[in-house]
């Protein structure tokens, strides 16, 4: 029976501190006056303009990061806009990575629409509302805000997978990322619902008030809510066993926007789990740990076997990412402060690793993405040098060499997986880096092994890139810069780690 | 005489599931943009019921969101439907196989 009918409540509007939403609000609006611009005019303007004009964006959102940065550092965390928005530095950390993604990325997307002759706005506007919603999802304290960021974040990667109408290959990765991303969506939902139903709230500090005041054993309506929102991020994720989608959308993409969503939902989706589940659910530590348990022992295994046997460079990335989220995971999976800080740190530098290698394997490719087999990539380092040098270096530095930022990644998550007493969890994860080096050398061996070149693209590269000084490399100055400030992030942090490890692991959560 | 949320609840419940199979099973990529529909609106159900037994706004509210989300979502998967299927006679999943191991 029914009995309490909802009162009429008197319209109360929260008080909107804008600064707490700056980043965000930044990238929506250089997104809206980017897209009128292209508008008013009616030629197509210069890709130099856009790729300046998000760069500048980039740059503004990080500013205004940095400015909530020392907000939290001088008056420590606090919560804003009717308690929806947590600023703390766990949510600074990801504004920050986010806007530096913005910065990093117009670089990339600019050489490859150059090779591929095409103007247009779609490549610049579309990733800005991508990362809003990636920052929405990371300073949530809310679950619906969480699930209008998985949105915001979601709708234009969908229409990025879809943009090489020539394509057929990207019109399908298009439509089955968006069945599986709504497919998601849905189910996060639900479980949303159901948490709400349990708990009688959808803002993430009552939950957990609501949790830490009763003692709830073996509820089935919470715990399968818990499930759901779960399984929901481990599709945006692509954890296994819900990552199928993942290597047809990584292939069939075209590969400057396949790098962006690597980055970009990772870094979202990672957000807000680790906020969900250790903020939200800590006293559910003992249902959700021996999930992701067995979730990190298939994502890493799989990830690193399936890649083995790859022929084509974007898929076999594709299983490598699998086999990085699944590290990511066990720091999350250890539950401990340490464990969090490891994850944060690895999603930090992971991003700028993937973005790079994509960018390289985007100009390897020739014009409309035709040549990606491993083995179109011999005699690389012969006619690109520098292009060949720098995709080793991401290559190895996720393979976890030493003097990379990968190294201390990896260390970092297996550390902490070692002090949280997960013995069997830490070896099974070094043994599936180990497997993971292998593929890794492979392509690595190709490049710089014997053989030459026999891709049809090397004339028209040069042709294209001829007018720049650099023309010599293969690379414009826009692909130079951008390749120099991933591996600059690379190399930097692998000799001089501290700033960052101490970044990450002051990162606190408001609620933990 | 008023009806019990459990009924809500369960009727939800076997709408998400309903939702959840028919977008495995089904290969019409139009029926598959349904049954995502009916495990939104499902959702939504669940969301009210809990709202009127809990006493509490904030369950209405998320309503509005998922609906306004839906709407988004279903423009961005109608625009790639019909970038795919206008080469093509029908809109069937198994059409499009280009991507595999």
């Amino acid at each position: 029976m029914i009995t309490g009918v909802i009162a009429a409540q008197a319209l109360h509007l929260p008080h909107v501190n804008y600064t707490t939403i700056m980043p965000e609000l930044i990238l929506l609006g250089g997104m809206l006056v980017l897209l009128l611009v292209s508008a008013l005019f009616k030629k197509a303007l210069p890709r130099d303009f856009y790729a300046t004009s998000v760069v500048g964006v980039g740059v503004a959102s990080l500013i205004a990061s940095l400015v909530l940065y020392h907000d939290v550092a001088s008056h420590g965390p606090f919560t804003a806009i009717a308690h929806s928005i947590d600023i703390d530095g766990f949510s600074v950390l990801f504004l920050t990575l986010v806007s530096c993604i913005m910065i990093v990325y117009p670089f990339f997307a600019h050489a490859y629409l150059q090779r591929e002759g095409l103007d247009g706005v779609e490549f610049f506007a579309l990733p800005l509302i991508s990362g809003a919603g990636a920052m929405f999802m990371a300073s949530a304290n809310d679950l619906i805000l969480i699930f209008l960021g998985l949105e915001i974040l979601s709708l234009p990667l969908y229409v990025m997978a879809g943009m090489d109408q020539r394509r057929e290959a990207s019109g399908e990765a298009a439509m089955k990322y968006f069945i599986m991303g709504a497919f998601s969506s849905a189910i996060f939902l639900y479980g949303m619902a159901l948490t709400y139903g349990a708990t009688g709230s959808l803002n993430l500090a009552e939950i957990s008030a609501f949790l830490a005041k009763n003692y709830i054993f073996g509820n089935g309506v919470l715990l399968a809510g818990m499930g759901l929102l779960l399984i929901g991020f481990l599709f945006k994720i692509a954890a296994v066993p819900f990552h199928y989608w993942s290597p047809d959308v990584y292939q069939g993409s075209p590969t400057i926007a396949t790098g962006f969503m690597a980055a970009i939902a990772k870094a979202g989706a990672f957000a807000a789990m680790i906020r969900v589940f250790m903020a939200t659910f800590p006293t559910l530590a003992s249902d959700w740990q021996p999930l992701l348990w067995v979730i990190v022992v298939l994502t890493t295994l799989f990830g690193a076997v399936v890649a083995l046997v790859q022929k084509d460079v974007k898929r076999m990335l594709a299983y490598s990412s699998i086999n990085q989220a699944g590290f990511i995971l066990l720091g999350l999976q250890a539950d401990t402060s340490k464990g969090i800080g490891a994850s944060l740190y690895y999603v930090f530098i992971y991003s700028f690793l993937i973005l790079g290698t994509f960018a390289v394997v985007a100009i390897a490719g020739a014009r409309g993405d035709a040549i990606h087999d491993i083995d179109d990539l011999r005699g690389y380092a012969k006619s690109h040098p520098f292009l060949a040098t720098s995709l080793a270096i991401f290559l190895v530095a996720q393979a976890g060499a030493p003097f990379t930022t990968g190294f201390l990644a990896k260390l970092q998550v297996v550390t902490a997986a070692i002090d949280a007493h997960s013995y069997a969890l830490a070896v099974i994860a070094m043994i599936s880096a180990a497997i993971a080096t292998g593929f890794y050398l492979r392509i690595v061996y190709v490049m710089f092994g014997d053989g030459t070149d026999t891709r049809v693209s090397v004339p028209a590269e040069k042709e294209v890139y001829s007018v720049s000084p650099l023309g010599q490399l293969g690379v414009s100055p826009w692909l130079f810069t951008g390749i120099v400030l991933c591996l600059s992030v690379t190399i930097l942090f692998g000799f001089w780690p501290q700033p960052l490890v101490d970044f990450a692991t002051h990162a606190k959560l408001l609620f933990v | 005489m008023s009806i019990a949320p459990s009924w809500y609840l369960t009727l939800a419940a076997m709408l998400f599931s309903i939702g959840v199979i028919g977008l495995l099973i089904r290969r019409n990529v139009l029926v598959m943009l349904m049954c995502v529909e009916l495990m939104l609106n499902a959702a939504n159900l669940t969301f009210v019921t809990y709202s009127r037994a809990l006493n509490d706004i904030s369950g209405q509210a998320a309503v509005f969101f998922v609906l306004v989300v839906a709407a988004a979502e279903v423009v961005v998967g109608l625009g790639i439907i019909v970038a795919i299927f206008r080469r093509k006679t029908g809109a069937t999943a198994d059409d499009v196989h280009l991507l595999k191991d």
